[in-house]
Parts: C-alpha cells; sequence; structure tokens
C-alpha cells in the first residue's frame, strides 16, 4: 500500500509544482536543506523532467546552521544545477542577534522572518515554495495549498480564500503575494518511505553518528562549534545521535539512536511517539507560537 | 484501480462531540504523537468538565487560537491517519456553523465519504439536512450518519430508531442512496473504533469498520483526459504535462487535442523522469505525441473517439463564498483546471432551500447560498457533468478585482445540447429545394433598436419578392415573442437564447429553400456572430438598420420606450441595455432614408 500512497501524494505534489510554475512571473522554492526540502527539491526535478527546474531556490542563511548543512547544501545544488540565492538578515548580524542571549522569538523573527521578507523583497518574488505539512502543527492544518499573504506577507487565516476540488485560484491582486506548499498532504512517515523508495540524497545529520553533545534539560544539544556558551563546568560529551529536524543548531535538538541506513531511519521514525517538533526548542515557546509567527511572515 | 488515499469529511455542529469523535478515532488508531495526547491532559476549556488527566480529546482536531478561545472550529483543517488495511485517510473537518456552509463545501468537494454527526439528546436538526444537502450536491458518494451521545440517552433503541426514520426519509428525498447509521458514543467510546457491549441491539459495523470497508473504485473507460499544465520543452523533446483523469493513456493510443482538433499518437509518456509504457488515472504524467502537436496550456488530450461537449453557454450549480453577493452580468474569471475564461452568470433559474434542498425562485446568490445558473465563457470550454466527473465538472469563479475565489461551480449540461444527436442526412438538398422554387436560398438579418424600422422594412421586400414569385418569409422578433419565444424575458441571457433560436428557424426555413427575412434587434455582437456561423453553405447577410435612438423613441410604434422609461420593462435595448452596432455588417441602411430607397439596396445585396 506505502508505493501507492506515495505516488498520488507525488502525482498531486508534482500538479502542484507544475501549476506554481506556469501561472507566477517569479516564483522561487524555498530551500532549508532539511528532508522535506530534499523531497521538494526531488519532486521539482520530476515535474519538469526533461527540462531543468524553471525557478530558483532559495536558502535564509541565519549563519548558525550545522556546518554539515551547508556544505551538503552547496553539493546537492551543484549536482541538480538549480540556482541557488542565499540571503541572510544583514543588519541582523551586525547588530549581534544571536541565538543566546537575543531570546528565541526575537532570533527567529531577525533571522528568519525578516530575512525572508528581506529576500522576497529584493527579488521580487510572487510565490514562495515551502515544504511545510499539515500533520507538523495544528495551525499548519488549516493551511490552503496555495495561501495568498496580504501586502507586507501577512497572513490572514481567517479570510483564507477557499479552495475546492484540485482546482487551483493563482490570481494574486496589487501587493499580494502566494505562499505555495507542494506537500501539505505528507507525513512525516510519508517523507521518509520517499526517501527511501527513491534513494534520494539527504543530510548526514539524520544519520546517527557519534557527535560532542552538553545535556540541557531533557534534551541533547550538538556542540557545533566553539562559538556555544558552554556553562559552568558544561563539557560535552560523545553520544551516538542524529537529528529528526534540522534547524539552526543552538535550537534544534538530538535524539540518541543507532541508525545509520535510510532503512534504520524509517523503522525508527515509523516507531517514535512523538511529535517532531518536540526536538524543535524554537516551537515549544507558547502553544499559538506558530499561528503568530506565520501571521508575521514566516513559512 | 483503487484509490490508496480516502477522504473523509466530517459534519457537526459545535456541540455534537464531532472534535471528540475525531479525536478519539485519532488515539485509539495510534495516530496522534504521545506528547500531543500528554497535552491534552492537562489543557483545559474553560467550563470543561473533564478531569484533569484524562484526554479531552476535542483538544486535538481545534487548531487556531480564535477557536479554542470560542471553543468552536471555524476553519476546514486536515488529519492523516493510516488505517489498518493500510490505506490512508485524510480527514476534512468541516465546522457545522451556520455562517460556515462555505467552509463545509471546500472539505466536501474532495471527500469520499462524509460522516454527518447527529446528537441523540437533540434529535434531528436542520444542520443535520444542511449537511445531507450539501454532500449530496457536491457528490460525496458515501454517508455514515453517526447519532452520537447515546450514552446521554440511556442506549435507547427507540430513540435511535425514531432519529434514524427522520434522517433516512430526508436522505431518500435528496437521492442519497448509499448510507450507514451507526449508534455510538464519541465521549465514552462506544462503536468508534471499538465495538461495545452497551448496544447489544446493534449488529452493523463500528465507524472504523464502516470507513475501512468502503471501496473507492474510479469509473475506468475509454474517455481518459489530461488537461495541459505546462508544455516540457528540451532539446529534441517536446512533452504535454498534466494530471490523467478519467481513464488510463497506454504509449501508441490515439488521442486529439481539444479545441484543435489535431490528432496524433502518444510515442512516450514519462512519469517523472522514468519512462513508463502506461499513464494510470490520477498520474502526473508527461505525454509525448507523435507527430508533434501544436498545443498549449488549457488544451486537453483526449483519448481519440471521444465526443466532445464543447460549450460556451451552460448550466451549473453555483456555491457562492462571497460576501458580496452573485451579479448577474457582471464578468467573472472562470477558472477549471489549468484552462479560463472570462465569463458572465446570465440567468440564475432558482436556488436551493439549503436546509431541505427544495427549489425557489431567486434573482441573486448571496454567501452560502446555492443555486441553478445559465453561465456564458468567452471561449469554449470542454467539461463533463458534475455528476460523471468530479475532476473535470467542476469550475471556480474569480472576482476579477480582488481575484478571490467567489463561487464554486458544477456543471450541468451544455445549452446547445446536440452533440449526441447525429445529423440525418435529407435525401432531398436545400440546393434542389430551392431551384424549383427558381431562387437561391438565403437568410437578410436586420438588426437594428426597436422602433428603427426592421419590420417596415422586412415587410416590403417581402411583398417585393412575393410579386417577383419569390418565396420568401419574415421572422419577426416580435411575432415570435408571442408563440415559440413567449418563455423568454430581455435579460442578455433570454436575448442570447431568443437570437439563438430565431437562427435555428431560420436554418430550418432556408433548409426548404426559402429566403429567409429576420428583424430581430439582436443587440450583441456575439450572439449575431453565432447565429451567422450556424450558415456555412447558404448566403447570410447582416444588415444593420441604423436609426438615432431619439428617433425610435419619437417614433415608438409599439409603445415600448414609453414602457420601458417608466420602468414596465427592465433591460429595454436602448433605456437599461445597451445595443452593440455591428462591427462588419454587409450593409448598414440608414434608418431615416426612403423605404423603397432601402428595400432596393437589400434587393440588388439578394440578386448579386
Amino acid at each position: 500500500m506505502v508505493p501507492r500512497i506515495l505516488q498520488e501524494l507525488e502525482s498531486e505534489s508534482i500538479e502542484i509544482l507544475r501549476e506554481t510554475a506556469a501561472t507566477f512571473r517569479n516564483p522561487v522554492m524555498m530551500y532549508s536543506i532539511g528532508k522535506d526540502s530534499s523531497v521538494l527539491l526531488h519532486l521539482a526535478k520530476k515535474a519538469f523532467y526533461p527540462s531543468p527546474i524553471p525557478f530558483p531556490l532559495l536558502h535564509i542563511d541565519t549563519t548558525w546552521k550545522f556546518k554539515e548543512m551547508i556544505s551538503f547544501r552547496d553539493r546537492v545544488v551543484a549536482e541538480c544545477g538549480a540556482k541557488l540565492l542565499v540571503h541572510t538578515n544583514q543588519a541582523g548580524v551586525d547588530a549581534g542577534v544571536n541565538p543566546f542571549t537575543t531570546g528565541v522569538s526575537e532570533y527567529t523573527r531577525v533571522m528568519k522572518t525578516v530575512a525572508l521578507r528581506e529576500a522576497l523583497d529584493k527579488y521580487e518574488f510572487d510565490a514562495a515554495i515551502g515544504g511545510s505539512r499539515r500533520d507538523e502543527e495544528k495551525s499548519r492544518a488549516k493551511e490552503r495549498i496555495f495561501s495568498v499573504r496580504e501586502p507586507g506577507y501577512k497572513w490572514d487565516p481567517r479570510n483564507q480564500r477557499p479552495e475546492l476540488w484540485q482546482t487551483y485560484n493563482t490570481k494574486l491582486s496589487a501587493g499580494q503575494t502566494m505562499r505555495v506548499f507542494p506537500i501539505s498532504d505528507w507525513t512525516e512517515a510519508d517523507i521518509w518511505n520517499y526517501i527511501l523508495q527513491e534513494r534520494i540524497d539527504v543530510n548526514p545529520l539524520y544519520f546517527a553518528k557519534d557527535r560532542p553533545v552538553v545535556h540541557r534539560g531533557n534534551q541533547l544539544i550538538m556542540v557545533d562549534d566553539d562559538r556555544f556558551p558552554l556553562q559552568n563546568g558544561e563539557q560535552p560529551e560523545i553520544a551516538r545521535i542524529r537529528f529528526r529536524t534540522l534547524g539552526c543548531y543552538p535550537l534544534t535538538a538530538a535524539v540518541e539512536s543507532t541508525a545509520t541506513t535510510i532503512e534504520e531511519v524509517v523503522e525508527e521514525v515509523l516507531q517514535v511517539k512523538l511529535s517532531e517538533r518536540a526536538t524543535r526548542l524554537i516551537d515549544g515557546a507558547g502553544e499559538d507560537s506558530m499561528e503568530k509567527k506565520k501571521s508575521e511572515g514566516y513559512f | 484501480m483503487e484509490k490508496a488515499i480516502v477522504r473523509l469529511l466530517t459534519c457537526g455542529s459545535v456541540d455534537d462531540g464531532k472534535s471528540t469523535l475525531i479525536g478519539r478515532l485519532l488515539v485509539e488508531t495510534d495516530s496522534v504523537p504521545h506528547d500531543t495526547i500528554d497535552s491534552t491532559r492537562t489543557m483545559r476549556r474553560s467550563g470543561s468538565t473533564i478531569p484533569a488527566g484524562e484526554i479531552d480529546f476535542s483538544l486535538l482536531t481545534d487548531g487556531l487560537e480564535a477557536e479554542r478561545e470560542q471553543g468552536i472550529t471555524i476553519d476546514v483543517a486536515y488529519r492523516s491517519m493510516t488505517l489498518l488495511d493500510g490505506k490512508r485517510l485524510i480527514i476534512s473537518d468541516a465546522p457545522g456553523h451556520e455562517q460556515y456552509t462555505r467552509n463545509m463545501a471546500v472539505a466536501a468537494s474532495r471527500a469520499d465519504i462524509a460522516l454527518i454527526l447527529v446528537d441523540a439528546t437533540k434529535g434531528v436538526r436542520t444542520q443535520t439536512l444542511r449537511h445531507l444537502t450539501i454532500c449530496s450536491l457536491m457528490g460525496v458518494s458515501r454517508i455514515v450518519i453517526a447519532i452520537n451521545k447515546l450514552d446521554a440517552v440511556d442506549y435507547s433503541q427507540k430513540i435511535y430508531d425514531q432519529i434514524l426514520a427522520e434522517v433516512q426519509k430526508a436522505a431518500q428525498r435528496l437521492g442519497v442512496t448509499d448510507t450507514q447509521p451507526i449508534p455510538m458514543s464519541a465521549l465514552a467510546g462506544d462503536n468508534v473504533v471499538h465495538r461495545t457491549e452497551m448496544m447489544p441491539w446493534y449488529s452493523g459495523p463500528t465507524l472504523l469498520e464502516a470507513i475501512q470497508g468502503w471501496k473507492r473504485t474510479e469509473v475506468i473507460n475509454d474517455a481518459a483526459r489530461l488537461r495541459i499544465q505546462i508544455v516540457s520543452r528540451a532539446t529534441d523533446f517536446r512533452g504535454l504535462a498534466g494530471t490523467v483523469v478519467n481513464g488510463d493513456f497506454e504509449v501508441g493510443d490515439a488521442v486529439e487535442i481539444f479545441p484543435s482538433g489535431q490528432k496524433a499518437k502518444i510515442s512516450q509518456i514519462l512519469s517523472g523522469n522514468t519512462e513508463v509504457k502506461r499513464a494510470i488515472n490520477s498520474l502526473a504524467a508527461t505525454l509525448v505525441l507523435e507527430p508533434e502537436v501544436d498545443a498549449t496550456r488549457g488544451d486537453i488530450v483526449l483519448k481519440a473517439g471521444q465526443s466532445v461537449d464543447a460549450t460556451d453557454r451552460f448550466t451549473a450549480n453555483i456555491v457562492w463564498l462571497s460576501e458580496d453577493e452573485l451579479i448577474h452580468s457582471r464578468s467573472y474569471l472562470l477558472i477549471a483546471g489549468s484552462s479560463q475564461s472570462p465569463a458572465v452568470v446570465t440567468k440564475i433559474r432558482h436556488k436551493f432551500e439549503i436546509n431541505s434542498g427544495v427549489e425557489e425562485a431567486a434573482n441573486s446568490l448571496k454567501m452560502n447560498e446555492i443555486g441553478s445558473v445559465e453561465i456564458a465563457t468567452d471561449s469554449a470550454l470542454a467539461l463533463l457533468p458534475y455528476k460523471d466527473s468530479r475532476l473535470f465538472g467542476n469550475f471556480i469563479l474569480v472576482d476579477r478585482l480582488t481575484m478571490r475565489t467567489v463561487g464554486a461551480g458544477m456543471f450541468d449540461h451544455s445549452l446547445r445540447r446536440g452533440s449526441n444527436i447525429h445529423h440525418q442526412d435529407y435525401e432531398i438538398t436545400q440546393t434542389e429545394r430551392a431551384l424549383a422554387k427558381a431562387q437561391s436560398a438565403q437568410v437578410i438579418w436586420l438588426t437594428g433598436l426597436s422602433g428603427s424600422g426592421k419590420s417596415t422594412i422586412a415587410n416590403a421586400l417581402e411583398k417585393k419578392l412575393f410579386i417577383q414569385g419569390k418565396h420568401a418569409y419574415v421572422l419577426d422578433g416580435d411575432n415570435l415573442r408571442l408563440g415559440l419565444n413567449k418563455d423568454l424575458g430581455f435579460t442578455p441571457g433570454d436575448r442570447a437564447e431568443n437570437v439563438r433560436r430565431v437562427a435555428e428557424v431560420s436554418k430550418i426555413l432556408s433548409d426548404a429553400g426559402l429566403i429567409v427575412i429576420v428583424a430581430l434587434v439582436s443587440p450583441f455582437e456575439a450572439d449575431r456572430r453565432e447565429a451567422k456561423a450556424l450558415f456555412t453553405e447558404t448566403k447570410f447577410h447582416e444588415v444593420f438598420v441604423n436609426t438615432p435612438v431619439d428617433i425610435c423613441q419619437a417614433r415608438d410604434p409599439k409603445g415600448l420606450y414609453a414602457k420601458a422609461s417608466r420602468g414596465e420593462i427592465p433591460n429595454f435595448t436602448g433605456v437599461g441595455q445597451d445595443y452593440e452596432v455591428p462591427t462588419d455588417p454587409e450593409l448598414v441602411l440608414d434608418g431615416t432614408a426612403e423605404l423603397e430607397v432601402n428595400v432596393n439596396k437589400v434587393l440588388s445585396l439578394i440578386s448579386e
């Protein structure tokens, strides 16, 4: 049954990607280096084959990504031949905004949300394709596939366009932009099953390896470079860990694991009964943090 | 092939226990992460009576902040779960509140199964009937009637039977045949996933069994279609990319392109980057044709041999989604897949009283209202009746200024019928009939304002022809409105139909070898052009009788301008409605000139 579910999901996603390429003046695909982005990129290759992917990729670099993320990004993008745009909120960097002392909400707003808005303004993109899934979080469950952003990239969840059948309204009025979510209906298990089936290249951080970590509360945080401020008497120890989701390294917790192949990761994912976002520090802050962030322009 | 993803729509109102039911279904099939479940043990709505530490199932499905404050679900939310047989179930949770009918239509548009909740302590209410009506209209093929809260009525079979009889009566009236009733308690967990012992009188399926037992089968026939989304180009490659609908395509299949009618064979099929021999129903594919054809986005690839009912005038059911009501004659943008066209609603036939499904007369459609309308589009579309194909029978209407989706449409039937009726050739031809009358059959179409002199010219012309021994006949617009067209008014839609009928009658009379003289206001260029298009072999002369409107008003031979200015004839041409001056008439007559002069001008046209 799994291959058939995947085929139906794949077809639906490809249809959405083609619709986006055909109807927008200047679309862009968000590339965040994670597994969902890897799947999205793979789907985009398939949707337009044998033509190249007809839109550029955009990575919002907070400068706090894992080192292995950046090297993976550059390798994968070079292989697929798509154009990669990288944008960082330089004002934020100059002001010393960081995930340790700035406060998570403010850090996210400046280095992710504001950075994204800057990039969309700079390149005048009218549609941004993202890899969000409805199973990730409650407010995402109510997202449209083609989701309008009002001027200033604001999301008004109470004023969304009705979306019926698979008949998509991709029209924009002045000042509006679109967010497009081709893998809305996929679950985390689907993503991994698809990666396994299609043998998609995913980041090495998803596989278990001995890495330096510190314990913070219930969470395991990897010490990726010497910018990580250790607490008094804290000493990184080596543990066999992997990541369920990838983000900024001080804000993304690892899980102890021995899964070193895609097969083993899939097996583990299907057994673990915790939500993915349990390992994301940034979402724990308040129950509705996602809806609030999204209203401000976050993906 | 049976689909692996099944979509379930749940409808019920705030207190029917719907969120609790879905929450329980998800938890008991182990479809919710455990940390998410744990959070519902501590979080509480104000007024909640569920003890701390127990799961409040309803908290699992209410997403937005405002919704939690008000304790209601205000927008469609989607949840995925895996059924025991490995199939995927996607639950669309539709709000039951009255003003949110449009959200239910959204959720129903893709649903295979609908779950309608009835609160056993309250019985069948108006909204239950509304849910049934919308599901039936949106083509949801199976409906599960969950009669909930049986625990609150002592698991009474009598109450269950009473409610059931009432629901089934309504379902029957609406023509909903496939219903499955289940008595249950979402709160106590009876008959949701686990069979209860509290209702030994019930032997039917649990909710989970009812969902799993349903087989979704697609109608597979030779009607495979693919709407082109993009043309994929690379060196030595040109593929038509889109999603396969209504059947399968195979390499070697003969296909036809709509609307150009070009024919070709499929030489290659790509599924992603893989070459396949067959593109199955619902696959996103790329077709390569041999020979290459000129096709673009919005065109349709059809398996050859299908009769295509291309139409630009049709009836449809519409769910109105916008706070601005449906405006008759306003131009909207119609989107059907990758095809689109400006469209006008020419007539509202009736609206459905949503709580009962009964038809009512209507002049407009407001938000959340559903009606049957007539639509005219600028370009012809190849839609299929919604009841036969949801994917090729739906469309949306978009406001051209705000770009909001304002209407959801379901194609019913074309107003230019005849694609299924084959033309029967007569043994005696038009030419032979005309020769027997020593003439050639032709049509003189006099168009102009009311009072411009059309009828006068037509009658004088007919008299002259009669004297010459010719066989002619006048079709006068006003006379026809007394009989053949007496059901038509003066709205743009009715006027279009009026012109169409007169053109068809002209065709019959000209086929009989007659010289037909039409005297008809026919104010719209598009309608006249369509009338003319009927005559491919017969000579058709468009004659514009040009008389200034003030002179027409002064003449007013039938007193119509006077009536119209008193408001008694809405949409009267020259008063409430514009007359579109012909762009390319064969002859323009000065309506203020001598009658004799004008008649002779037309006569010379005929004898040319």
